[in-house]
């Protein structure tokens, strides 16, 4: 027989008022299995806690009933009083009898009698609860940063700082990310690469931070605190560990023309290639597809076809057998840094949702570009050594039109959303090139001017009024050669009249996604992502860089669109949250989770198939000999959340989540 | 069966339990205390974690013991904090509710509602009209007849 006690809180006037809490308390007195029952002015005060943690001492309580406010408010309150009275926290429970009964209702007869329903439902609930206790999960305080741009590398150097251990993966050969192909930043106009590269090299040089460049995260398994993860680290065909960056291979490479990326098409690279001089780490990488020995190899060629960057390589580090290689990290945190891709516009689109613009001739006239390309022109490091210079003809273009909102809030192209960033750096594209061509003409296409942040009004303001940059409201519909120009084809909705104008160059303000391939590593992470591919945070406003998969964190754009600012900001957080749950050597957690009952499963599986989580594991029930008896579910317990969809969907009924089994619940319904 | 409905809604006060989520809409329910809506006081809420805890037996047992109707009500759709339950739970009760009205139950004495943490308006709503419902269907004398039927 079970020994509960029963405690009615008046809540001052708020539930004695509309309920006469001393007939609860003396109902419930009644009930069988209550030994103690009683009524208080304020149950949560000092006094009220003293009443409860008196009567589990005085009458032995094995169960304690408060009926008071919602256990959102106070379930935490009572839980410890009753702890620090000797009783097992969880064998303390709360009926809502001020929300969902005492302010809502006028009658008095009525709500005291729903009030003693809602009580019953409890205390007979109590009688099936058994004692838990707190799951402790130890931690692996190591942490794994996926991007290595800048919010990549602000998460690693922070979490460094604090002192633990970061591994920071990077897909390309060198880290930096967008951020070290920006001329010039707003809302500041100071260099990015002045800003950037410092802190590449410090990540560089940390000795808390194994920076892993070149390389992809393969597979991830485990649970919050006890990650593995898989990495790829791809061929360079470079030993890392003999090169010391000192270039002549890249220097003799005979194949000079290809495209660079990093230039974004506007310059070129050798096969053997340093992405760009500052790079980190400063070590080349042998771009197979356009080497001429592997070209040779491909084709059948006997004898080897060049080779001349391992004749010049004085150490002998090149390596054309080189293949990719696996390690696998144990960590306890994964933040995912891995930024975006500007929208391309041509015609084909990889996703079905996305149309392109071709009335835009990117792609076909060379002198259209996007924004990115205009920030390789305007850099000093650049393919023109920052003079703003026509891709087609090297002339100096007098006046440029930019577009904004290229394929951003234009649901008709697939993407509603906007971009965030472009507003901004379209100004900023305006000032530099008026400080670079003082008689040339900036005129700006934009559907509204949403420059919220810390002077970044003021910054449109400036290159409005200082740098004479036309804005025009409305949209253009069409880009066609003119001879030696581009016919640009639009309309001014404020004068509403169409706009017709020869430009030496376009502009297009692109619009920002997520980075490719973001919706194979979410599924590896088992993060949710939205329609676009940004990957979904835990709550939009106050779990931004937390996901619903315990221990993986969101940094910059991968999330939504960013500027550097927030990206940094953002990464700082992360980093703090990291380092928040590596303070202790195990974390500790409520143990109301999903348990399985191994007499009795049968190894259906269907829990498996349910679990948002991936919560349930196989577990092999062997005899004594070691012989197979039966394969049947078992819950991890750092990965399960206690939502209870395995219990619901058992069909032997042999996974029970503690704290609302089917006796619980099925003993509260008999109390109707 | 021939009370004029009118006559049945004064003289019946119909018993209603609710399942729900403790994400969604039980905070929904505690908004509306919260907020002071005047409501029905015939509903009683048990809480779980998820509606995707949610037994159908559960809703049976509330009938046996005397339940005139039966609430369940979660987080919306693509809204639920254990990202997936409440979807398990719509295909569940979009079945449950086909075996039901096979088994001669009226499906009016089910409802089904997603309550989001703010919409206390709405919970007092479906806790209205679910009792409106209710009290003209009359008293669920009929279910130990349909029980009995499944036992023979």
């Amino acid at each position: 027989m079970s020994r509960i006690g029963v405690f009615i809180c008046h809540c001052g006037e708020n539930i004695g008022r509309t309920v006469d809490c001393a007939q609860v308390a003396q109902a419930m007195g009644e009930l069988p299995g209550v030994v103690h029952s009683v009524d208080y002015k304020y149950m949560c005060s000092d006094p009220g806690q003293a009443l409860i943690k008196q009567a589990i001492k005085e009458h032995n309580l094995d169960g304690v009933v408060v009926g008071a406010c919602s256990p959102h408010m106070h379930e935490k309150t009572f839980r410890k009083a009753a702890a620090a009275a000797g009783l097992n926290p969880y064998l303390c429970e709360m009926a809502n009898i001020r929300e969902h009964c005492s302010w809502i209702h006028e009658d008095r007869a009525e709500a005291t009698e729903k009030a003693k329903g809602l009580v019953r439902f409890i205390v007979e609930k109590i009688k099936y609860n058994r004692p838990l206790s707190n799951i402790f999960i130890p931690v692996n305080r190591r942490a794994l940063v996926i991007g290595g741009g800048i919010a990549g590398i602000q998460a690693a150097l922070d979490i460094a700082d604090g002192g633990r251990e970061v591994i920071l993966v990077e897909k390309e050969s060198s880290i930096g990310g967008h951020m070290s192909q920006l001329s010039e930043t707003f809302p500041t106009l100071d260099c990015s690469q002045c800003i950037l590269t410092p802190r590449m090299v410090e990540v560089a040089q940390h000795p808390r931070i194994k920076l892993l460049a070149y390389s992809e995260v393969e597979s991830v398994d485990g649970y919050i605190g006890n990650f593995e993860v898989k990495i790829r680290q791809k061929a360079r065909s470079i030993d890392v560990s003999k090169c010391n960056g000192c270039g002549e291979c890249t220097k003799n490479c005979p194949n000079k023309k290809i495209p660079s990326e990093f230039e974004q098409g506007l310059g070129f690279r050798t096969a053997i290639y340093v992405p760009f001089p500052q790079a980190v780490p400063n070590i080349p990488v042998l771009d197979r597809d356009n080497c001429a020995l592997f070209k040779g190899r491909a084709k059948g060629v006997k004898k080897q076809v060049c080779g001349k960057c391992a004749t010049v390589c004085g150490r002998r580090a090149i390596d054309f057998d080189q293949q990719d290689s696996f390690i696998t990290e144990k960590v306890g945190a994964i933040i995912v840094a891995t930024g975006y891709q500007l929208y391309w516009i041509g015609k084909e689109q990889e996703s079905e949702i996305l149309h392109g613009y071709g009335e835009y001739g990117y792609g076909t006239i060379p002198d259209v570009i996007d924004g990115l390309q205009f920030e390789r022109l305007a850099s000093a490091s650049g393919p023109t050594g920052g003079k703003i210079l026509r891709p087609s003809d090297g002339k100096e273009p007098k006046k440029i039109v930019f577009l904004q909102c290229i394929g951003s809030r234009d649901r008709a192209k697939g993407m509603e959303y906007c971009s965030k960033i472009c507003c901004m750096y379209v100004a900023k594209h305006t000032m530099l090139y008026h400080h670079k061509v003082h008689d040339g003409k900036a005129i700006v296409f934009y559907m509204d001017i949403r420059a919220g942040g810390k002077g970044y009004d003021e910054f449109v303001r400036r290159a409005i009024e200082e740098s004479h940059a036309l804005y025009l409201r409305g949209r253009v519909s069409s880009l066609t050669r003119n001879g030696d120009t581009i016919r640009v084809q639009g309309v001014d909705t404020l004068s509403g009249e169409p706009v017709s104008i020869d430009a030496d160059m376009v502009v297009l303000a692109t619009a920002m996604r997520p980075q490719p391939g973001i919706t194979s590593l979410a599924q590896k992470l088992s993060v949710s992502y939205d329609l676009h591919g940004f990957l979904n945070e835990a709550h939009p406003k106050l779990r931004p860089v937390e996901t619903n998969t315990a221990g993986i964190f969101v940094a910059g754009a991968c999330q939504a669109p960013r500027d550097i600012p927030d990206s940094v900001a953002m990464a700082s957080a992360t980093a703090s949250k990291v380092l928040g749950l590596f303070s202790n050597e195990q974390l500790e957690r409520e143990p109301l989770i999903a348990r399985v009952d191994r007499q009795t499963c049968t190894g259906c599986f269907h829990c498996e198939r349910v679990c948002p989580y991936g919560a349930v594991e196989r577990f092999e029930v062997k005899d004594r000999k070691g012989n197979l008896i039966k394969v049947i579910a078992e819950v991890n317990q750092g990965v399960c959340q206690g939502c209870g969809t395995c219990q619901a969907t058992c069909p032997s009924k042999s996974i029970e989540l503690d704290g609302f089994t089917d006796e619980q619940i099925f003993a509260a319904v008999n109390a109707l | 069966m021939s009370v004029p409905a009118k006559e049945k809604a004064s003289s019946f006060e119909p018993n209603i339990v609710a399942f729900v989520c403790n994400w969604c809409t039980y905070t929904g329910a505690d908004l509306a205390g919260t907020s002071r809506l005047n409501m029905a006081p015939n509903v009683r809420i048990i809480r779980l974690p998820c509606t995707g805890r949610i037994d159908t037996l559960f809703i049976l047992k509330a009938f046996e013991r005397g339940a005139d109707g039966v609430i369940v009500s979660g987080c919306h759709p693509a809204d639920c904090h254990y990202t997936a339950g409440n979807y398990h739970a719509r295909r569940r009760f979009a079945v449950f509710r086909e075996l039901m009205e096979f088994m001669g139950v009226d499906p009016q004495r089910i409802t089904f509602s997603w309550v989001s943490a703010s919409e206390g308006g709405k919970w007092a709503e479906v806790v209205n009209s679910t009792t409106e419902k209710v009290r003209e269907l009359g008293p669920f004398v009929s279910y130990p007849r349909v029980a009995h039927a499944q036992v023979k």
